[in-house]
């Protein structure tokens, strides 16, 4: 498959010192540690996992919001990871963030239309006429009315906003978008609004997407693959309905059980697998499969040494010693 | 047997913007060990019915402006502040969404353990400190004997919610109040904090009722529901028979938005335009502007909640009238996506 992003063993770690005046570093927080990712285009890659687990911090490494502390990251070829600061800002029309929080993503001081505007231009500058039917058009592409484009942010609605920051990450053309917890904040009837405007906009501008959530059934309705983040590291990766549906490492399982289903007489009948404890820190991972302190399958040889992400079934990969056994 | 009954209870806020109708009219009963789901968007009015309850709601802006809640034959929206503080924390107890604004940061959970139990039970603190670790050890916190003279921020988030049920059904209470309890928690946590509140409850038979949004939680815990909108009650029924048969629109509405029940590929149902404005006077069923099965009679009159068959009731008046007998297939097809303009808010559009 040509692959259109490729991460290879990206990390970012973040230190932790000790000290006011000397610092020395003590530590340091693998927020991510050691990723390979390859997204092919038009693909939506759902990222799934709980709080601490470095999603969001991938997000921002991709993006280079964040510099990422070894490993690279390439967009079509292009390596992202190793280029000067100026050149970063000119790759960046190429890749564009949806944020989660609808009520903070959006500058209270700036109109839909300076937004709007401001992110068309940083591809190529327009004279004001272009730019205002640029502006309506995107507008009408997410299901806004133009004639609000004066309208500040505080006169919309989350889901309202939330099409803005859509809008927003449309306006440069960028090959690549990020979805950080898009619908999180918004009531599930707004929700399934945004889920079919960013479906419909994948199929019609053959966007490529990673679309993070820790709402399983969200990241299954709306991705090709699903990969699953456990402390920095990809402990399962695969076709979304499969992932969902028959998952393989022990804690893709554990989080497919803990989502409740709304249909009574089945959320009955199922079995469920609850986790012990709470989900780990980065600062202090353990040692061997950094899953092993709640994994209801562990073994001696888990706490040995960690798991490497291996292709168990066709297209499908975990990072466990005893699938199959399982 | 019923222990708490509240009727036609209406909380209002009086704002510069205008009156907010914020609870409009709700009714309903709450037997003994019972599990009640109160469901409903943003703006529904459910937090804002429990606040009214046990008297946590500011005034001003707001105001009770008319209703009655019984329990154990005293009205708790007309007693004297005495009496309602010696029910609130100890027989009606209420957990919040987050763990952050309702444990004092600035004291020990130690100290926030004990309070109700000194107070309420007039225990001695040693007393009350045993039973404090106790209950920690109860739900499942390790070292707690140790643990306990810690501050809120040294506990996870799972941890605080889970501190927060303990002082919660420390002192018993007949009714457990549970205001989003998980929805800022992890979905594994989440999974544990129900199966605890589950536990606990079948321990000391109290009641629960259990606001949330998400339909899952609802299907995984309560046995009777009630959905709200716009501030009043729009279906009332068993779990199951919602889920099998609902009878109003919304709730079916609500069903059909769910990505869970869906094919990928499949657009998703969604509800045309957006909740309406509860400073302005609605005519008839709120619902009607958004709604596929809305006639001239539901823009104009407004009917309360009718029970239809068996402890399954609905603000519908086309069902009530059996103009509708069931909501299977007709619902509008999920829509592709498009520009919804909701009818009778010609300003407003689809979120």
């Amino acid at each position: 498959m040509s692959a259109f992003l490729v991460t290879r063993d990206l990390k970012t770690y973040f230190p932790i010192y000790q000290g006011a005046i000397f610092r020395k570093q003590i530590g340091a927080v693998k927020a991510v540690d050691g990723i390979d990712l390859q997204l092919r285009k038009g693909e939506i890659l759902g990222l799934v996992g709980e709080s601490g687990c470095g999603k969001s911090t991938l997000a921002r490494t991709i993006m280079q919001l964040i510099p990422n502390t070894e490993g690279t990251v390439l967009l079509e070829g292009r390596d992202l990871s190793n280029l000067p600061k100026n050149s970063v800002r000119a790759e960046r029309v190429n890749f564009q963030m949806i944020f989660q929080d609808p009520y903070a993503s959006l500058n209270p001081r700036m109109t839909v239309f300076d937004a709007l505007g401001e992110a068309i231009q940083t591809r190529r500058k327009l004279p004001k006429r272009m730019l205002l039917e640029k502006v309506a058009l995107l507008m009408h592409t997410v299901g806004l009315p133009a004639n609000q484009m004066r309208r500040y942010p505080h006169e919309f609605s989350g889901g309202q906003r939330q099409r803005i920051a859509i809008a927003r990450a449309l306006a440069p053309e960028p090959k690549l978008i990020i979805a950080d917890e898009p619908v999180s904040a918004l009531d599930v009837s707004i929700q399934s609004q945004i889920l079919n405007l960013i479906a419909n906009l994948r199929q019609r501008m053959e966007l490529t997407m990673i679309f993070i959530s820790h709402d399983i059934s969200v990241v299954k309705y709306i991705s090709d693959r699903i990969a699953v983040m456990y402390l920095g590291r990809l402990v399962e990766i695969g076709r979304a309905n499969d992932v969902v549906e028959r998952p393989m490492h022990p804690y893709t399982r554990a989080l497919v059980s803990a989502v409740p289903v709304p249909d009574p007489e089945r959320e009955r009948r199922r079995q469920r697998i609850l986790l012990q404890g709470d989900p780990p820190s980065p600062m202090d991972p353990p040692p061997g499969c950094p899953f092993h302190p709640r994994c209801p399958f562990a073994i001696a040889a888990c706490k040995v040494s960690r798991p490497e992400l291996e292709e168990k079934e066709h297209g499908r990969f975990a990072a466990c010693i005893r699938i199959g056994e399982i | 047997m019923a222990i708490l009954e509240i009727e036609d209870l209406r909380t209002y806020f009086y704002t510069r913007a205008g009156v907010v109708r914020a609870v409009d009219g709700v009714s309903f009963s709450l037997s003994q060990g019972e599990t009640m789901g109160i469901v409903g968007e943003s703006g529904s009015g459910k937090s804002v019915t429990c606040y009214s309850i046990l008297g946590l709601i500011p005034r001003p802006p707001g105001k009770i402006v008319s209703g009655v809640a019984r329990f154990d034959g005293i009205d708790l929206l007309s007693c004297s502040n005495r009496q309602l503080r010696a029910i609130r924390g100890k027989r009606i107890s209420m957990i919040f969404q987050d763990p952050m604004t309702s444990l004092n940061p600035y004291m020990r959970i130690s100290d926030q353990l004990v309070e109700p139990l000194v107070v309420h039970e007039g225990m001695s603190r040693s007393g009350a400190l045993t039973r404090a670790v106790e209950s920690l050890e109860e739900l499942g916190i390790q070292d707690a004997s140790s643990r306990i003279d810690f501050y809120p921020h040294q506990f996870s988030g799972g941890m605080r919610q889970r501190i927060m049920i303990a002082m919660a059904l420390i002192s018993r209470p007949e009714i457990l109040i549970a205001d989003e309890p998980t929805t800022a928690l992890d979905v594994t946590v989440q999974a544990q904090i129900l199966e605890l509140i589950k536990q606990r409850q079948r321990e000391l038979g109290t009641a629960v009722i259990f606001i949330t949004h998400d339909l899952g939680v609802i299907a995984s815990f309560c046995k009777y529901v009630k959905v709200m909108y716009a501030g009043r009650i729009v279906e009332s029924a068993p779990t199951d028979e919602l889920f099998a048969r609902p009878m109003h629109p919304y709730s079916a509405s609500l069903q059909q938005s769910i990505p869970a029940l869906h094919q990928k590929g499949q657009p998703l149902y969604t509800i045309p335009g957006m909740p309406p404005d509860l400073t302005l006077e609605i005519e008839g069923c709120p619902f009607a502007p958004r709604c596929g099965q809305a006639t001239a009679i539901c823009r104009e009159q407004r009917v309360a909640l009718k029970e239809i068959t068996s402890g399954h009731g609905t603000a519908c008046i086309r069902f009530q009238r059996s103009e509708l007998e069931s909501l299977d297939g007709v619902l509008p097809q999920p829509s592709t996506f498009a520009v919804q303009k909701s009818r009778g808010h010609p300003e407003r559009d689809s979120a």
